[in-house]
């Protein structure tokens, strides 16, 4: 076959490989946001579920999404963060690095109902949280861990060698470099990974089934060693457990939460851009 | 004064620095400690190629053999879907694509991967079910296949993505000899920039592998399951991890059950733990 004719029907075809991808993503919002928008009120972001879920409003799923949320980047954003400095900073190239480098990679992988069975036995059981909202945020918060340490390092990766080597030069400590030089440069980039961070756990349910997750629960969390509901379980809940529920109730619900992740990873998105731009040197 | 603050510090940082090994190592161990009482009574044999699947009739059964192939067929389904299309996908980002579609079509990837899982499920459950019960007469929409199909969308993102900063570090001179030589720009992608790349593609494909196995909720919605063993693809299935997610909210804790539902954690968690690895060889192997 003549080679050009050739490349044409290959480049179709990758064409039409990428519209199979691209397309269905589209098509997935449209759905999502053509049906939920008739379900979305005041009433319906602020009310209490009623009527088995039937009717009312999700706002004590959002809360306690909320509430978990910030629970797992508290705990999760330090740590990553000092465990990325360790890693970038202060270790040398040898048998503990290549450990932690698995360590991490691993617990990247590890699928996200081995760490509901883990929250479960650990926390839920073993320290005896039972389930609440403290069991599901240290949860998350392990599981959203190895993606905080891996956008730290690729911040603090971007910050020249220059400006460490003058500030050591200057006499101060390296943790000082660190704290006063290397952490301000690399801030945007951290920030960028600790939202995305957020995000993934707001749209996490298998984490949550045993640890936290109420089925039912028609007030507020009063402290953190409480139950709660939470936006992806009670669409899980909703969409398969309980019959004869309004479509758009569903719909909603599943607007809500997509909004919210994507709101938060699209806030993410366009934080990099900004800063990529604004960047001094 | 300074030099205590600098070692304490020093030593905080370590101690965060070494944690990620403690909880890849928790998850083990807690995993085992609730796990391993499992096979106090029953044997490993009996329990990986075990039938029957009846945790809670008398006298109950807790063989995962169904629930293996429930796993295995949809990730190879949905593999056999999303390799080809994937990998597709990637070529034309990275080497066709015009810059201005490139940044739009890395968007769509991007939003794809931010998707929760349960938001996919729904949405199969309500347009992919129905869709694919009409498309081949049969009596219910949720199916293996149902199943597959939405987990090698799910699989896009981590494949596409890898596979694309594969092909992306092939070094630019080794296209430019290929154009100087008259290759076509078809014939330098699949004889020059894929076999370089192929590595990382093969990484690609083995996290897309893993990402598969390891999902649960949208695979809990649509799989139909049933934990019996699948005769054809259009049978309702159960995966490991659908079970897990389905059946530990009603397991008494410390009964037979409950440590039955560990046992199958600590497969899930050893399938993952290689997966990652063989990838990360891939990834890392040296040209």
């Amino acid at each position: 076959m003549n080679p050009i004719r050739e490349e044409k029907i290959a480049f179709f075809f990758l064409f039409l490989s990428t519209l199979l991808v691209v397309i269905p993503v589209g098509l997935i919002i449209l759905i999502i946001i053509k049906n939920g928008l008739t379900a979305i009120s005041w009433e319906f972001l602020t009310d209490v579920p009623r009527a088995g879920m039937r009717q009312g409003g999700i706002f004590p799923a959002i809360v306690g999404t909320i509430y978990l949320v910030l629970g797992a980047i508290i705990f999760a954003l330090p740590l990553g963060v000092f465990s990325a400095i360790y890693l970038n900073e202060y270790s040398k190239k040898n048998i503990l690095s290549r450990l932690i480098r698995l360590a991490i990679i691993n617990l990247a992988g590890v699928p996200s109902v081995v760490y509901g069975l883990f929250g479960l036995s650990l926390f839920v059981i073993f320290f005896k949280f039972g389930t609440s909202i403290i069991s599901g945020s240290l949860t998350l918060g392990i599981m959203i861990l190895p993606l905080i340490i891996t956008s730290t390092q690729e911040a603090l990766q971007t910050v020249p060698k220059e400006f460490r080597e003058v500030s050591l030069s200057l006499g101060l400590t390296k943790w000082q470099t660190i704290r006063r030089v290397v952490l301000p440069s690399a801030l945007p980039g951290i920030i960028t990974g600790a939202i995305l961070g957020i995000a993934r756990a707001a749209g996490e349910t298998a984490p949550l089934l045993f640890t936290v997750a109420a089925f039912y629960l028609p007030h507020l969390p009063k402290s953190i060693f409480d139950q709660a509901m939470a936006l992806p379980y009670h669409l899980y809940v909703i969409s398969t457990q309980i019959p004869n529920i309004g479509e758009n109730i569903r719909y909603g619900t599943a607007l809500v939460l997509l909004t919210l992740v994507l709101g938060i990873n699209l806030f993410a998105i366009i934080l990099r851009i900004r800063l990529r731009h604004k960047k001094r040197w | 004064m300074y030099r205590i603050k600098e070692l304490t510090i020093e030593k905080i940082i370590f101690l965060c620095g070494i944690i990620t090994i403690l909880f890849i190592l928790l998850i083990f161990i807690f995993l085992l400690k609730e796990g391993l009482s499992f096979f106090k009574t029953v044997s490993i044999t009996e329990f990986i190629f075990g039938k029957n699947w009846y945790p809670v009739s008398e006298p109950a059964q807790f063989g995962i053999l169904p629930l293996i192939l429930g796993s295995l067929l949809v990730t190879l389904l949905a593999t056999i879907i999303s390799v080809p299309v994937g990998i597709g996908s990637a070529i034309y980002i990275a080497e066709i694509a015009p810059l201005w579609l490139k940044d739009i079509l890395k968007a769509f990837i991007e939003l794809l991967a931010g998707i929760p899982s349960v938001v996919l499920g729904f949405v199969g459950m309500v347009t992919l079910a129905p869709l694919i019960k009409d498309l081949f007469g049969l009596s219910t929409g949720l199916t293996a296949f149902t199943g597959s199909v939405m987990l090698a969308f799910m699989a896009m993102p981590t494949i596409v993505s890898i596979a694309e900063d594969a092909l992306y570090a092939v070094p630019k001179t080794y296209k430019e000899a290929a154009f100087a030589l008259g290759a076509t720009r078809w014939q330098t992608i699949y004889k020059i920039i894929i076999p370089t790349a192929s590595s990382g593609i093969l990484a690609a494909v083995m996290l897309g592998i893993g990402r598969v196995i390891g999902e649960t909720m949208a695979v809990m919605m649509l799989t139909g399951n049933s934990a019996c063993i699948p005769k054809s693809i259009f049978d309702p299935v159960r995966t490991l991890t659908a079970t897990i997610a389905n059946e530990m909210g009603e397991a008494v804790v410390g009964s037979q059950h409950y440590f039955a539902l560990f046992a199958i954690g600590i497969v899930l968690f050893l399938i993952s733990f290689l997966i990652n690895i063989i990838a990360d060889i891939f990834l890392h192997k040296k040209r």
